[in-house]
């Protein structure tokens, strides 16, 4: 067998030209496939990367009733408590959570005014201390909530770039008191998500938490909640999967917990997670069922490749025909003639396989950098190509060696 | 007797008719017998000798190889035979082009499924005993004819047959190669090989110890002792 291998690339070696413009067909079937894949795969991650903020894994927690959030007009319903540290505690303890989060959130608030320039539009958060960790905030300038803000109760404020933009312009916000429905609150720092938290792309139109956010926002600490807004009113949960595979069952899990502040069985109320997962699979599925049709496209390209090789392989059986008759004179059975035809088919286009594989990984690149999507390297992918352009040679090289196999060696010595 | 023949024909079908290339052939040797047969082109020595070489197969009539019947093995046994008993020269030397001589004489060894050290060792061998050991990596076309015959008988002799049959070996050969050649016959003769040669040169079946004559496919015995 070894022998064989040698065999056959000393053969194909000594026909460099010929080899390589038979492989070409396998390359190109090969390079298309793999560069394709690798598209599906990039664009598939960065679906998922931007849908769900690379990194982030952030699952949103709300209280629903029915299919649609629940509308808060004024302190919790009948039946919803609010939540604990203990529950909270017993999430940040599941094995999947990175970190964990419960807060307030009012959007569209109103009230909001540094001297006479109000903030239409923004949103309101209540927080807890881990809330910018787990949503990815940093501090831009100023300082953060500290433990005395919450122990006191004090009346401060942290604001987002967007929110000090539109309030203080090009005045410093920092220290500056605001209203908020008509209390006054100091302003103490400037928030700013960091950029690998950056989405890319919007690509669904119900997803909008990205949207929200960039909509200027204003985040005081939770037990400030009351001093404003009079009532405890429903809490939200923003839970950090360790991984975004983990994230489905990181917020089942989590919703689960949050449930058992609710003995309200009429109103069809529960907290539940957003689904991001799901619909990035949904949107892959998309995109994968166009690509899969230009796989076949490419293994149409593979088939002709095979073609051409069985086409050279008849044409090398004819030109060493000689050789065939005298090994078969000297004692090579049929079995053995197949063998080495075979895998001489067998070797050359599992060299234009790999080469394809190289080529497809440079096109792969190349189209990346040209459309700007990224790509992702499959290795399985690349492993499934070779294996695939030798049974390929197998295929297409049973034909011409069957043919070398059983020519008739008198008349194959006669031949000159 | 390492080869009898009784009876035995072969026909052609050219188109819808059978044509008759031997005709009842009877005929044997010896063990360490040194045969010719003479005769010229078309009249069916190639044909009787692809017969004795296990390469065809009669139409009629028995041959026993070895004590072997022939006309009863399969496709696989017959190039078992080829193979274990059999050396092969040809005139036109049917070495491989791309392949050392080394490499050449080790390919019965490789077909006979014999380690690659050991392949390596006979082949030397067989190359020294032709005189060729100082040309074992040469391809065999930085070789001379005659040298590459001596390869070709090499090659032939490594695996030891029970006859050598050589189709014109001197066919293609200068007269001085060509003596060289029927020297290193001579002495694998001496040796007790068997040799069965055809060739339509009176000079060269000279050499052998029995010349038969083959003329429209019939056998005809000229028992003539040389030397």
């Amino acid at each position: 067998m070894l022998e064989n291998i040698r065999l056959s690339f000393q053969g194909i070696w000594s026909h460099k030209m010929r080899s390589f413009l038979t492989m070409l067909g396998i390359i190109i079937g090969i390079a298309s496939i793999i560069s394709i894949v690798s598209t599906i795969k990039g664009t598939n991650e960065q679906i998922k990367e931007n849908l769900i903020g690379a990194g982030n894994n952030n699952v949103k927690i709300q209280l629903y009733q029915g299919e649609g959030t629940y509308w808060m007009d004024g302190g919790l319903p009948n039946g919803v408590y609010q939540l604990s540290d203990e529950q909270k505690q017993e999430i940040l303890d599941l094995d999947t959570v990175e970190n964990a989060s419960f807060y307030q959130e009012r959007t569209y608030a109103d009230g909001i005014a540094y001297g006479s320039t109000n903030l239409e539009g923004g949103n309101v958060l209540g927080i807890d201390q881990n809330y910018l960790s787990t949503c990815g905030y940093q501090i831009y300038r100023g300082r953060s909530f500290i433990d005395s803000d919450f122990e006191e109760i004090r009346k401060v404020v942290l604001l987002d770039d967007t929110a000090a933009q539109a309030m203080f312009q090009e005045e410093d916000p920092l220290g500056k008191v605001i209203e908020m429905r008509n209390e006054p609150f100091t302003v103490v720092g400037i928030v700013k998500k960091s950029d690998s938290f950056q989405p890319v792309i919007q690509s669904m139109e119900d997803y909008n938490t990205y949207n929200q956010e960039s909509y200027a926002t204003v985040f005081l600490p939770n037990v400030c909640w009351p001093v404003i807004y009079q009532f405890d009113e429903p809490e939200n949960a923003v839970v950090m999967a360790k991984t975004t595979e983990d994230m489905s069952s990181v917020g089942k899990n989590a919703a689960e917990i949050m449930n058992r502040s609710i003995t309200n069985t009429t109103d069809s109320l529960s907290y539940k997670a957003e689904d991001l997962l799901e619909k990035a699979k949904s949107l892959q599925d998309l995109s994968q069922s166009t690509n899969s049709q230009l796989i076949w496209i490419a293994s149409i390209s593979l088939l002709v490749g095979g073609i051409g090789v069985m086409n050279i392989m008849l044409v090398s059986v004819t030109e060493r025909t000689s050789e065939i008759g005298l090994k078969k004179a000297i004692g090579a059975r049929k079995r053995r003639i197949l063998a080495q035809f075979l895998t001489e088919a067998a070797v050359l286009t599992s060299i234009g396989g790999l080469i394809g594989v190289g080529a497809g990984i440079v096109m792969a690149q190349v189209i990346s950098r040209m459309s700007k999507t990224p790509v992702a390297i499959s290795v399985p992918s690349i492993i499934l190509s070779v294996a695939f352009s030798m049974i390929i040679g197998i295929v297409f090289g049973l034909l011409p060696s069957v043919k070398a196999a059983n020519l008739n060696p008198i008349d194959a010595l006669r031949r000159e | 007797m390492i080869l009898q023949m009784n009876g035995i024909c072969k026909d052609y079908l050219q188109g819808k008719m059978t044509v008759p290339v031997l005709r009842d052939i009877d005929f044997s040797m010896e063990e360490g017998e040194y045969v010719a047969i003479m005769g010229p082109s078309g009249s069916g020595k190639t044909t009787l000798m692809n017969i004795v070489g296990c390469l065809d197969q009669a139409t009629s009539g028995t041959f026993f190889l070895d004590g072997e019947d022939i006309g009863k093995c399969s496709d696989n046994r017959m190039s078992d035979i080829r193979l274990k008993k059999i050396g092969f020269v040809f005139q036109n030397f049917q070495l491989l082009p791309r392949q050392s001589a080394l490499d050449n004489v080790a390919l019965p060894l490789c077909y006979a499924g014999i380690a690659k050290k050991e392949r390596h060792e006979r082949a030397a061998e067989a190359l020294e005993r032709v005189g060729l050991g100082d040309r074992m990596d040469f391809k065999p076309n930085q070789l001379s004819g005659g040298q590459k015959q001596r390869v070709a008988i090499a090659r032939a002799m490594v695996n030891h047959p029970k006859i050598l049959l050589a189709d014109e070996p001197t066919g293609a050969l200068d007269s001085k190669s060509g003596e060289q050649v029927m020297e290193l016959f001579e002495s694998l003769h001496r040796e007790g090989v068997s040799i069965l040669m055809i060739t339509h040169d009176a000079g060269i079946a000279s050499f052998a110890e029995r010349i038969v004559e083959i003329r429209d496919g019939r056998l005809k015995n000229r028992e003539v002792e040389t030397e």
